[in-house]
C-alpha cells in the first residue's frame, strides 16, 4: 500500500469513526433546534440539563449502581480467574469455565429475560439491588477474561518462592501476584464500569421503579426525536470517558518511558 | 475433587454459587417457562407470576399459550420472517463491515511503527463510549432533513432526501458503525504479526503487489477475519437497540420481537420461547468461537 493511499484510508477510516461523535457535540452548542440550521453558539441546553431533575437522579441510579455492580464483578472475576488459572483440573471446570465465558456472546435480551424471571421467582422485588446483581453477572465475565489472561502471564514460582520463604497462600497471592496484576485489575473495573453506564437492555428488564438509569432516561427521549438536550447530556457522557482515556493512555506512556 | 483448602474452597465457591444463581438457574427457568405444558407447568409457575404484576392476567395466559407456544410460534410467521430477516441483516452488516475495516486494518498494520499504538487506540476508542449515543448520532445524519440528505441537496446531487431513517439500510449502517472496533482489532492483530519478509521474498521472486495480497496477506488474516466476524455476527443477530432506533416500523429483528413480546404484550412464555429459538440459532457460531478460545488457550 502506498503511503499516499495508506493516508487517505486512514483519513477515511476515522472520519466515519468520529464524524458522528463530532457531529452530535457540536450539534450541543447549537442555538437552534434544527440540525441544519446553525442558530449560533449558545450553552443554553447544558444549562436546561441542570434543571431537569429526573435525568439527574437518573444519572445518579446509573453512577451509583456502576461503582457497586463493577466492585462486585472485578472482585468475582478476580476469584474466578485465580480459580481457573490456579487451581488444577475440578471435577466441573469445564462447566465453570463455559458457564463463565458464556454471557460475553449471549444476546442482551436474553440474559435480561433469564435475570427477570429468576430475580420474579427468587421472589427479588425489581429495583437498585437487581439492577447491580444484573450489571455484576454482565460485566463479572469481562473481568474474568482480562484477569484470567494477566494472571497467565505471570510466574505461578514467584508465588511458591514467597511461600517457601515462609508466607502462607493468602500472604503470597496478596503481596506478590496482586501488585503485578494491579494493571488488569484496574482496567476489569473500568471495563465493568463503562458496560454498566452504558447498558440499556439488562437495565430495562432488571430494575425496577424509582431506579431508571440514565441509558433508559436517553432512550425514552430518543424514542420522541432528536433533541438538543439529549445532545448536551451525550456530549458530557463523551468528555467524561474521553478524559478517562486521554489520562490512562497517559499512565501508560509514562510507566512505560 | 482434589481437596482444597479452606481459603481456596471460599474463592472457587463465591463466583460459582454466584453463576449458578443468576446465570445457569435463570437460563434454566425461561427453558423451562417456553417448554411448559399447562398442568405440568402451573404448581411450579404460580409463584412466579402471582409475585409479579398482574397475577390473573399472566396466570391465564400461561395456561392459554404454552402448551402451544411453540407451535403458535412456528405458526405465526411474524416471528420467522423476524429470525430470517436477523440473520439476513446480521450477514450483510458483517459482510460490510468486514469489507470497511479491511482496508483501515491494513493502513494501521502497515504504518510506521511508532504510530500503530496510537492508531490502534484511536481506532477502538469509540468502543468506550456509549453505544445507544452512538447510535443515535446517525438519526441527526440519516433523517430527511438530516445532515447528509441537506449536504446532498445542497450540492444537487439529489433532488429529494434519501429516505434511509427508519429503514433497514440505517440499521445496517448502524451496525457497521457500532461493531466496526470489533471487526478492526482481530484484523489489525492478525495483519501487524505478519512478517514483511514474506512480501519482500515474493516480491524478489517476481510476484506482482495484487499477487502478494491475494496469496499472502490476506490468507495469512483469514483467521482474524473469522473471528472479527463471529465478533460482529453474534451480537448482530440479538441487537435489539440499533433496529429500534435507527429501524422503521417494518424493520423486523428477533431481539426487537423478543422485547416487544415481553414488554408490550407481557407474554413471558412467547418471550422465552424466542429467546431459546434465537439461542438454538447461534449455537453453531458459538461453538466455532468457543473452539478457536480453546486453541487461543491452549
Amino acid at each position: 500500500m502506498g503511503a499516499l493511499f495508506r493516508s487517505l484510508v486512514l483519513f477515511a477510516g476515522f472520519v466515519f469513526l468520529y464524524g458522528p461523535i463530532a457531529v452530535l457535540v457540536v450539534m450541543s452548542f447549537n442555538a437552534s433546534r434544527l440540525v441544519t440550521v446553525w442558530g449560533g453558539f449558545s450553552t443554553k441546553w447544558y444549562a436546561s440539563l441542570l434543571e431537569d431533575q429526573a435525568t439527574r437522579h437518573a444519572t445518579l441510579i446509573s453512577l451509583e449502581a456502576a461503582a457497586l455492580s463493577s466492585t462486585l464483578a472485578t472482585l468475582l472475576g478476580l476469584c474466578a480467574a485465580v480459580a481457573l488459572a490456579r487451581f488444577g483440573a475440578f471435577r466441573t471446570r469445564t462447566l465453570f469455565f463455559g458457564a463463565v465465558h458464556a454471557p460475553l456472546a449471549l444476546p442482551e435480551v436474553v440474559l435480561g429475560l433469564a435475570l427477570l424471571s429468576a430475580f420474579v421467582s427468587f421472589g427479588l422485588e425489581r429495583g437498585f439491588v437487581t439492577l447491580v446483581i444484573g450489571h455484576a453477572t454482565l460485566t463479572m465475565c469481562f473481568a474474568t477474561v482480562g484477569l484470567l489472561a494477566a494472571l497467565r502471564s505471570c510466574d505461578p514460582a514467584q508465588e511458591e518462592a514467597a511461600m517457601d520463604l515462609g508466607a502462607t497462600p493468602l500472604q503470597a497471592f496478596v503481596l506478590v501476584t496482586l501488585p503485578s496484576i494491579a494493571p488488569a485489575l484496574a482496567s476489569a473495573f473500568l471495563l465493568s464500569f463503562a458496560l454498566s453506564l452504558d447498558d440499556l437492555v439488562i437495565a430495562s428488564f432488571t430494575t425496577g421503579p424509582g431506579a431508571t438509569t440514565l441509558p433508559m432516561r436517553i432512550y425514552s427521549q430518543v424514542r420522541l426525536g432528536v433533541s438538543p438536550q439529549i445532545n448536551a447530556i451525550s456530549s458530557l457522557l463523551l468528555a467524561v470517558v474521553g478524559v478517562a482515556l486521554a489520562l490512562s493512555a497517559l499512565a501508560m506512556r509514562r510507566k512505560r518511558a | 475433587m482434589p481437596r482444597f483448602s479452606p481459603g481456596r474452597r471460599i474463592v472457587l465457591t463465591a463466583p460459582y454459587l454466584w453463576i449458578l444463581a443468576f446465570f445457569l438457574a435463570p437460563m434454566a427457568l425461561i427453558l423451562k417457562i417456553s417448554l411448559s405444558h399447562p398442568v405440568e407447568a402451573r404448581p411450579p409457575y404460580e409463584p412466579l407470576f402471582s409475585l409479579a404484576e398482574g397475577p390473573a392476567l399472566w396466570l391465564e395466559k400461561l395456561q392459554a399459550l404454552s402448551l402451544e407456544t411453540y407451535r403458535a410460534l412456528i405458526d405465526d410467521p411474524l416471528y420467522l420472517d423476524s429470525y430470517l430477516s436477523s440473520l439476513w441483516l446480521a450477514a450483510i452488516s458483517t459482510l460490510l463491515t468486514l469489507l470497511v475495516a479491511y482496508p483501515f486494518a491494513l493502513a494501521m498494520a502497515r504504518a510506521p511503527r511508532h504510530l500503530r499504538p496510537l492508531l490502534i487506540g484511536l481506532a477502538i476508542a469509540p468502543f468506550w463510549t456509549s453505544f445507544l449515543i452512538r447510535v443515535y448520532a446517525w438519526i441527526m445524519l440519516l433523517k430527511d432533513e438530516g445532515l447528509i440528505n441537506h449536504a446532498l441537496m445542497a450540492l444537487h446531487l439529489i433532488d429529494a432526501p434519501l429516505e434511509i431513517y427508519a429503514t433497514s439500510t440505517a440499521v445496517v449502517i448502524g451496525m457497521v458503525y457500532s461493531y466496526l472496533p470489533f471487526m478492526l482489532l482481530p484484523l489489525y492483530a492478525a495483519l501487524e504479526r505478519q512478517d514483511p519478509a514474506l512480501r519482500e521474498a515474493a516480491a524478489d521472486l517476481g510476484a506482482s503487489p495484487a499477487d502478494i495480497f491475494w496469496r499472502i496477506t490476506l490468507p495469512l488474516s483469514a483467521r482474524g477475519a473469522v473471528a472479527g466476524s463471529l465478533m460482529v455476527f453474534i451480537p448482530a443477530v440479538g441487537e435489539f437497540v440499533i433496529p429500534d432506533v435507527l429501524g422503521g416500523p417494518q424493520t423486523l429483528m428477533i431481539g426487537r420481537t423478543l422485547w416487544s413480546e415481553f414488554f408490550t404484550n407481557r407474554d413471558w412464555p412467547m418471550a422465552s420461547a424466542v429467546a431459546i429459538l434465537l439461542l438454538a440459532l447461534l449455537i453453531l457460531p458459538l461453538v466455532v468461537v468457543e473452539r478457536l478460545r480453546a486453541e487461543g488457550e491452549g
